[in-house]
């Protein structure tokens, strides 16, 4: 029988979720890497017991955690005591330097800060991990100072693709609220050498070269918050997701809006019809039902919580702009958490599950495609990240 | 042999319950010991320095001999005491708030 495995990143560590596919009974373990940041925690397409995660602190900086096992144990890869051939220690699995080789032109260039000046890039933290869908020892990384790393080796040394840094539009990127991050990549699993990301606030962008070359897809996006409302680059793409069956036919929350791409990104319009407020982080899409995908309105960009205290999630089960409200299950009053941009995911099984998580603590699933809702933990950390294994 | 403390989570990386035993060669400075501490647990590269620029991460403290040696030079020499191991060398974490 399948069986899930829900993988949650927190404030203070992360948690696994374990049920069968009736996804009524649930198993909890962790926190693992107690106290720390898990940004983003995902496992491999192609191995599911490989697992990364991206364990931060404000204190000791950036560390990765790989799994091999599904998540019963842990390391840092390259962090044992192994030594390189010039008989250095290893312990590169943390290290994400900017590429500033001559090889490849790119110089450590300049970004937009808050204050209009330039400001070169400084490594914080990983925000989201890739794994690639074909091998599990490959897995991408978006970072903040907004770049993309990938590594080749199963997260022990990582090196930039620096094409996308380097695009001639860098100077304009600035920071949004929650710092200059690349927080979203899209692999195309019909074209390899495809992939989409995502930056707060830069937009969206897209390479069709395996990253050596990127171009910003941001047409059709307006925000009011920048000088030229539709300018190529400055919008403050907070999600995008695909459904690997339909590649190219993307969705978008935006800060404010929910957009919709059917030609990989070259040209937006924008979905969010009758939802009561279009401003949100998470957006996903069904996994057997391309044209319906989910959304959690957020009353404002000052105000990061839900419309009158009320939990809900919005449906389209027409590509966007007709939404129907879910509610069963969720909380009816006094709420006031977020749903951040990473912490909802879609199961694969035949009824489809879709799960978030909250600033609250709460991690929600629904086995029946966002009809009725319950929550398989109440009371964890703030919720930053997601994701949902579906094991055979 | 040189004696290092690491706060918690440090320890935990580097799968270690208590105190730190180091052997430095040469002269012994905050710059030699953290050499040597890398160098003997690899997973904490990174974490108390920045890989790179080797910058102390900023809520990072050193002390020893009830001082707080921060500050100084990294390659100024740590007091005989730590040297000889009679005292240990302590990174700390700063009471920094958090959420």
């Amino acid at each position: 029988m399948s069986r899930v495995r829900v993988l949650a990143g927190t404030r203070k560590g992360a948690f696994i979720l374990e049920s069968d596919g009736k996804r009524e009974k649930w198993e909890v373990s962790g926190p693992y890497f107690t106290g720390w940041e898990i940004y983003h925690i995902k496992g491999s397409p192609a191995d599911p017991n490989r697992i990364y995660a991206s364990q931060t602190s404000g204190w000791f900086g950036q560390i990765i955690q790989r799994s091999s096992d599904g998540g019963q144990t842990w390391e840092t890869p390259g962090g044992g005591p192994e030594k390189s051939p010039q008989g250095w220690p290893m312990g590169e699995s943390n290290k994400f330097v900017y590429d500033t080789s001559p090889e490849t032109g790119k110089p450590l260039t300049t970004h937009q800060f808050y204050d209009g000046t330039q400001k070169p890039w400084v490594f914080k933290r990983v925000w989201h991990l890739e794994p690639s869908l074909t091998d599990p020892d490959t897995v991408y990384a978006g970072i903040e100072d907004a770049a993309l790393f990938r590594s080749t080796d199963g997260a022990h040394s990582w090196q930039e693709l620096p094409g996308l840094r380097g695009h001639e539009t860098g100077p304009q990127w600035q920071p949004g609220a929650g710092g200059m991050c690349l927080h979203t990549i899209i692999l195309d699993p019909s074209d390899p050498g495809k992939i989409y990301i995502a930056i707060s606030a830069a937009g969206a962008f897209r390479t069709d070269d395996g990253g050596q070359t990127w171009k910003p897809i941001n047409r059709g996006l307006r925000s009011q918050f920048i000088p030229d409302q539709d300018a190529e680059v400055g919008h403050c793409v907070h999600h995008i997701a695909m459904n690997p069956t339909r590649p190219g036919v993307l969705f978008m929350q935006k800060h404010w809006d929910v957009m919709r791409s059917d030609n990989a990104g070259d040209q937006w319009r924008e979905v969010s019809g009758n939802l009561p407020t279009d401003f949100g982080f998470a957006i996903d899409v069904h996994a057997h039902e391309p044209e319906t995908i989910y959304v959690v309105p957020i009353k404002s960009d000052s105000e990061h919580f839900p419309l009158d205290g009320k939990l809900r999630v919005y449906r389209s089960r027409t590509g966007g702009n007709e939404w129907e409200e879910l509610k069963k299950g969720l909380p009816e009053r006094n709420c006031y958490v977020n749903v951040f941009r990473d912490a909802m995911a879609v199961d694969t099984l035949d009824s489809c599950g879709i799960y978030f998580g909250t600033t609250g603590g709460q991690v929600y699933v629904s086995s029946d495609a966002g009809d009725n809702w319950s929550a398989i933990v109440h009371d964890l950390p703030p919720v930053l990240s997601v994701e949902v294994q579906t094991l055979s | 042999m040189i004696r290092v403390t690491l706060p918690f989570h440090l320890r935990t990386l580097a799968h270690v319950d208590d105190e730190v035993q180091l052997e430095v060669e040469g002269a012994v400075t905050t710059r030699s010991v953290l050499d040597a501490l890398e160098a003997k647990y690899p997973a904490l590269r990174g974490t108390i320095r920045d890989h790179v620029t080797l910058q102390r991460r900023p809520f990072l403290r050193f002390f020893a001999c009830e001082e707080d040696i921060t500050h100084e030079s990294p390659d100024a020499p740590l007091p005989a005491a730590v040297a000889s191991g009679a005292e240990p060398f302590m990174v700390i974490g700063a009471i920094a708030g958090g959420r």
